[in-house]
């Protein structure tokens, strides 16, 4: 998992995506990260801390209140041979920006034939968990894995966020790099009534300084069993792993980590062997991302189902704030799920 | 009707939506005496650096050089030598043969879908003639003037058009929705002034590293209303970007007049007041005011002086496009009426009061340059036109939606090509 002798620090998600933009500021004088209070202060999540005092103030500024700007501004800076990093600063607030990811950033290379392209990198802090209410909480994945030409990609930990956004930047083609924010300090275990643990008791928070990527589109095995095939992504991993250690399946948990390019032959692979498959995502239900997973599972596993696909997600309707727990897909509606797939 | 909507007791006179509506419709006799032409000698030549809140006026009046006896006059002529007018008009007049030519071929069913500019054509040619050649352009779709007098090859815009074996947009694009990198010319969207934020970007990276390339995009006054404009205004005055706004008042938006873009209550031009930045408002059929306007703002943008939003005066001539009938809409005698006639006419007025051009001349070039578009087609069409022949490789379709094909396209590219087997039987090769 350690890349090569590089020394690793100890480092929770926020630090981690710091990192990987401190490092690619560094290597690549093209990268520029810029974004709704991203400059001086750092970001209200605090991610791009310090990086204006390194780096200066053209590679790394603040910019006006407006998504379809940002999002505009940095296609033309790929354009012109930048490699833009702008940080949407919740994934609620990219709407007003998706012409320009859905029209234009992801089809330039398409229509003009390879004679531009946009290498830009959206970040974005989402999902809920934090008493974000309806405008601060929303998981749009299934959103942006709707649009051809753009790749999505969701960590889970820290050592796994620097990897992968560092792919990302390197990536040639638009990605959006959504970051589940009730997990920047620390693994959620479902258990919001417990005190939280911080990364530093995980494993996946010893991360390298130096330079180092993850494969976009690759899944990672959070856990290996036989009974059942978990697929989760983001926050939904630890609390998938925390459900499944208290009831005692054997599961096998896929952490998806990109959803578009998707990493079937893993899901495959897991799911023709365990005959089951449990699908987790925070976003409502309809047409979520869970979906499209339970269709290619149909599609290829069918005859190797043992239970019908099972889906837990959000519920259909806005994020609440005072129900946030009810409407989180915790470790009662987890456990339910798999109960009722384990007794199929 | 719900109680909500029920006017409450009162004596307070009713409310009233004002619905704009253009003054002429088919069979009115347009009229466009209550235009203000200000003299050309009236409009003051501020100097490139002056401050945005000192020129206001600018955005209210009108920039001319051409009077309308063919004379350049005033403070901003642009004093362009005779060889440079004449590849002006040059120019110009090629875009209007071009353009004339695709026309036709669209309605001969050789294609799907063209653009016009008549009438507008000094909004492209003069505006890109008064800019450096690595300069970056962000086209609107009427702008293939840009490409015109940027040299780029016909035959290739023509590819585009047909979308032939020789179109490098590889039959993805709609006609005329252009790419040219080597020529400064950037992918034509189809989707409205999303082009302007981009710009915007550009114009800023080019800053950021020192470069001295500027940026200039074109939209329409109806685009205007788009929230990318004004995205693109915020940030050209936050980071004062190095980029030339133009908006081509051509009065009409497909069937809706500039009312509905809010052209009833101010000039475009004056858009740039709120935003504090330079704003100048053209006659757009003059091509020596676009030329003289356009080099303004380019040596503001240059000298770190900042963005410059340039309003061009103009009258559609035409249809919006191949697919629009304005008759049902608009009076047919209002491009004739029109107080500013014609930017081709006038720049031939002006070069014939200069002793540097006569009829015999215009006629000749005129005839020179049908000849080389009609030549240039029959070249194009040996390549092929839409909708006869396959022209791309069927999968092509699936390359460059990402640099590397990942597996869900590869598998639908299978399915698609094994349906084209099915269909045109197992010997089928694309032609």
């Amino acid at each position: 998992m350690m890349a090569g002798e590089t020394q690793t620090k100890t480092m929770n998600m926020i630090e981690a995506i710091n990192s990987a933009m401190d490092i690619m500021l560094e290597r690549d004088p093209n990268t520029v990260v810029m974004g709704e209070d991203v400059g001086f202060f750092g970001g209200v999540f605090r991610a791009t801390a310090g990086l204006q005092k390194k780096h200066g103030k053209t590679r790394v500024f603040d910019t006006p209140i407006n998504e379809c700007g940002i999002i505009g501004v940095a296609v033309g800076m790929g354009a012109y041979g930048l490699r833009p990093v702008p940080e949407i600063q919740f994934a609620d607030y990219i709407y007003p920006g998706l012409d320009q990811l859905v029209s234009e950033a992801a089809r330039l290379r398409y229509r003009s034939a390879n004679d531009f392209i946009c290498p830009m990198t959206v970040r974005t802090p989402f999902g809920g968990g934090i008493f974000g209410g309806q405008t601060h909480s929303q998981s749009p994945e299934s959103i942006m894995t709707h649009i051809c030409g753009v790749k999505t990609v969701i960590p889970s930990n820290p050592y796994d966020a620097k990897g992968l956004l560092i792919a990302a930047i390197e990536d040639n083609d638009p990605v959006v790099f959504l970051e589940p924010k009730r997990i920047y300090n620390g693994p959620f275990s479902g258990y919001y009534d417990r005190p939280v643990e911080p990364w530093s008791k995980h494993d996946a928070s010893a991360v390298p300084e130096d330079y180092y990527r993850i494969e976009l589109g690759k899944a990672a095995t959070v856990r290996a069993g036989e009974a059942v095939t978990v697929l989760a992504y983001g926050t939904m991993v630890h609390v998938a792993k925390t459900v499944i250690e208290e009831m005692g399946v054997d599961a096998e948990i896929l952490d998806l980590r990109t959803l578009l390019p998707l990493d079937i032959d893993a899901i495959e692979t897991s799911v023709k062997k365990t005959g089951r498959c449990l699908i987790i995502h925070e976003a409502t239900r309809t047409s979520g991302f869970g979906a499209e997973l339970a269709a290619l599972v149909q599609e290829r596993c069918f005859y190797h189902l043992e239970a019908p696909v099972e889906r837990v997600t959000g519920f259909d309707t806005p994020y609440p704030h005072s129900l946030e727990w009810a409407y989180f897909p915790g470790p009662v509606r987890i456990a339910t799920a798999l109960e009722k797939i384990m007794k199929d | 009707m719900p109680e909500t909507h029920r006017r409450p007791a009162s004596n307070l006179p009713p409310l009233s939506l004002h619905i704009p509506e253009p003054r002429y419709r088919p069979g009115d006799t347009p009229d466009f005496g209550d235009i203000e032409v200000p003299a050309v000698e009236a409009t003051p030549r501020p100097g490139e650096a002056t401050k945005p809140d000192a020129m206001r006026d600018m955005c209210y009046g009108l920039v001319r050089v051409l009077d309308f006896d063919g004379q350049a006059k005033g403070a901003w002529d642009p004093k362009l030598s005779a060889e440079r007018l004449r590849a002006m008009l040059r120019y110009m007049m090629l875009v209007r043969a071009f353009d004339d030519r695709m026309f036709r071929a669209q309605r001969q069913g050789k294609t799907s879908f063209y653009m016009k500019c008549t009438g507008e054509e000094a909004t492209s040619v003069a505006s890109t003639m008064a800019i450096d050649r690595a300069d970056m352009c962000f086209p609107s779709y009427r702008q293939q003037g840009i490409l015109i007098a940027r040299d780029y090859p016909l035959i290739q815009m023509m590819n585009q058009i047909y979308s032939n074996r020789g179109d490098h947009l590889l039959g993805r694009q709609l006609p005329i929705m252009y790419s040219a990198p080597e020529h400064g010319f950037f992918s034509v969207s189809g989707n409205l002034a999303t082009q302007y934020p981009q710009a915007v970007g550009w114009a800023m990276a080019s800053a950021s590293k020192g470069d001295s390339r500027i940026a200039t995009v074109w939209c329409g006054e109806g685009s205007s209303a788009e929230g990318d404009f004004h995205s693109a205004l915020t940030f050209a005055t936050v980071y004062n970007a190095p980029v030339i706004f133009n908006v081509v008042n051509n009065q009409w938006a497909i069937s809706s007049f500039s009312g509905f873009a809010g052209g009833e209550r101010t000039t475009f031009a004056a858009r740039a007041v709120g935003y504090g930045i330079a704003g100048l408002r053209v006659d757009g059929n003059d091509p020596l005011a676009v030329y003289a306007a356009t080099q303004w703002a380019a040596d503001r943008a240059r000298t770190n002086n900042g963005p410059t939003l340039i309003e061009h005066f103009t009258y559609r001539a035409e249809g919006h496009s191949t697919s629009d009938d304005p008759s049902a809409y608009r009076a047919a005698q209002e491009a004739s009426a029109w107080p500013f006639g014609d930017p081709i006419a006038r720049l031939k007025q002006h070069l014939i009061a200069l002793g540097e051009w006569d009829d015999a001349q215009h006629d000749a070039l005129r005839a020179e340059l049908d000849d080389l578009v009609k030549t240039t087609q029959k070249q194009s069409e040996k390549l092929g036109i839409l909708g006869h022949g396959m022209h791309q490789p069927f999968e092509t379709m699936f390359e460059d939606v990402f640099e590397e094909m990942p597996w869900h396209l590869k598998e639908q590219c299978d399915q698609m090509l094994a349906e084209q087997e099915k269909k045109f039987g197992p010997n089928w090769k694309p032609e």
